[in-house]
């Protein structure tokens, strides 16, 4: 039904609008107001990745483990949000997983090098709230933090992992807090 | 009242679901940020207009349509072309006016509005005042100043969702002084 490119348009103009706004009224914007901006997409990412995850997961079984959802959300939720798979996850076995996507969605309209860096985590925090919505609703409480560099083939550690970066790399880290215990999955979607 | 869909989730359908809960957590936020209706239907048009402004170079990219001869065939590329493309639905261009600067788009279903219902206190708002915006911004690109609001919405009770849009002038290209 709608294109994929109408989303990317709908989300690069409500960062704009999220820090335009904010801008206005405070003029310049310290790093109080940049993460208090931050923190807003993240949490409108929130409720749009829970609501997501209810979706695609009505016809499918539970999962076994957490191991079983993070692949669930490397392939299946990842294509379907964000048009591939996961390149690489990696874990350490006590819930800090690492997703690498190469080429992600959200970022490809950015020139190519590390002048605009900066600016990438008021892009990336939608998707970040977006994953840390779904693995809520699968009943897994998640900090989730995201990274990217713009290097060809150079080494990244991050936590004890070193991955090799290509094209332009976009990490999404999560640390599983705890699992949720007596949640619900609502099969109504009921909410603007 | 929530809408249960039969459809099977294919890709196309996530992107449309991810993309009509982005809109409704934003329609959402802008209503916590703004005491009143009339404030977030402003926001909604003006946000359309910086999306539109944009979206006309990705239209034409991907469209290959050339200029318009006139206002009869910018509604049929409107209706048949872009709205297929963006949301993939065909509203019908109907009721023109008899000076042929007028018309109606009317949509059967609206994706924007897919799973949403109007709290009572909020009667005013015009949920998909976005589109008005994204049309007058991508018409204002191709130097067509219109003027383009909802005259039914089927959120607000109507049975049908209709865009009236209406052409003010053309825009002059300005060029830059010294220039032929």
């Amino acid at each position: 039904m709608a294109d994929d490119s109408l989303f990317e348009f709908l989300h690069m103009e409500i960062v704009s609008h999220i820090f335009n706004e904010q801008q206005s009224s405070k003029g310049e914007l310290d790093n109080k107001d940049r993460a208090a901006c931050i923190s807003l997409l993240e949490a409108m990412g929130f409720r749009v990745g829970q609501g997501l995850i209810e979706r695609l997961t009505r016809d499918t079984p539970s999962f076994k483990d957490e191991l079983d959802i993070m692949k669930f959300i490397c392939k299946d939720f990842w294509t379907k949000v964000f048009r591939r798979q996961v390149d690489n996850l990696r874990t350490n076995h006590q819930g800090t997983y690492v997703l690498q996507d190469n080429k992600f969605s959200l970022l490809s309209q950015f020139s190519g090098g590390k002048q605009y860096l900066d600016q990438a985590p008021k892009y990336l925090a939608f998707s970040c709230g977006v994953v840390r919505g779904a693995l809520s609703n699968l009943g897994l409480e998640s900090v989730v933090t995201a990274e990217v560099s713009i290097m060809p083939s150079c080494k990244c550690p991050i936590h004890d992992f070193y991955s090799y970066v290509q094209d332009c790399g976009f990490f999404l880290q999560l640390q599983i807090e705890k699992e949720i215990s007596d949640f619900f999955l609502t099969d109504d979607l009921n909410r603007t | 009242m929530s809408r249960q869909s039969n459809r099977t989730t294919d890709s196309k359908k996530m992107n449309s679901e991810l993309f009509t809960l982005t809109y409704g957590a934003l329609v959402t936020q802008l209503c916590k940020d703004y005491e009143n209706d009339e404030e977030v239907n402003k926001q909604l048009d003006k946000m359309g207009y910086n999306i539109g402004v944009r979206l006309i170079e990705d239209f034409l990219a991907r469209s290959s349509i050339g200029r318009c001869q006139d206002f009869r065939e910018t509604a049929d590329v409107i209706a048949k072309v872009a709205f297929k493309m963006y949301l993939g639905i065909t509203p019908s261009v109907t009721n023109w006016s008899p000076g042929g600067d007028e018309f109606s788009l009317i949509l059967e279903n609206n994706p924007l509005a897919d799973f949403v219902e109007l709290p009572d206190n909020h009667s005013t708002l015009i949920y998909s005042n976005l589109l008005c915006g994204v049309l007058r911004g991508a018409l204002e690109m191709v130097q067509m100043a219109v003027d383009v609001k909802f005259s039914q919405d089927s959120l607000r009770g109507d049975n049908v969702t209709e865009i009236r849009m209406k052409f003010i002038k053309r825009i002059e290209e300005n060029l830059p002084a010294g220039e032929e």
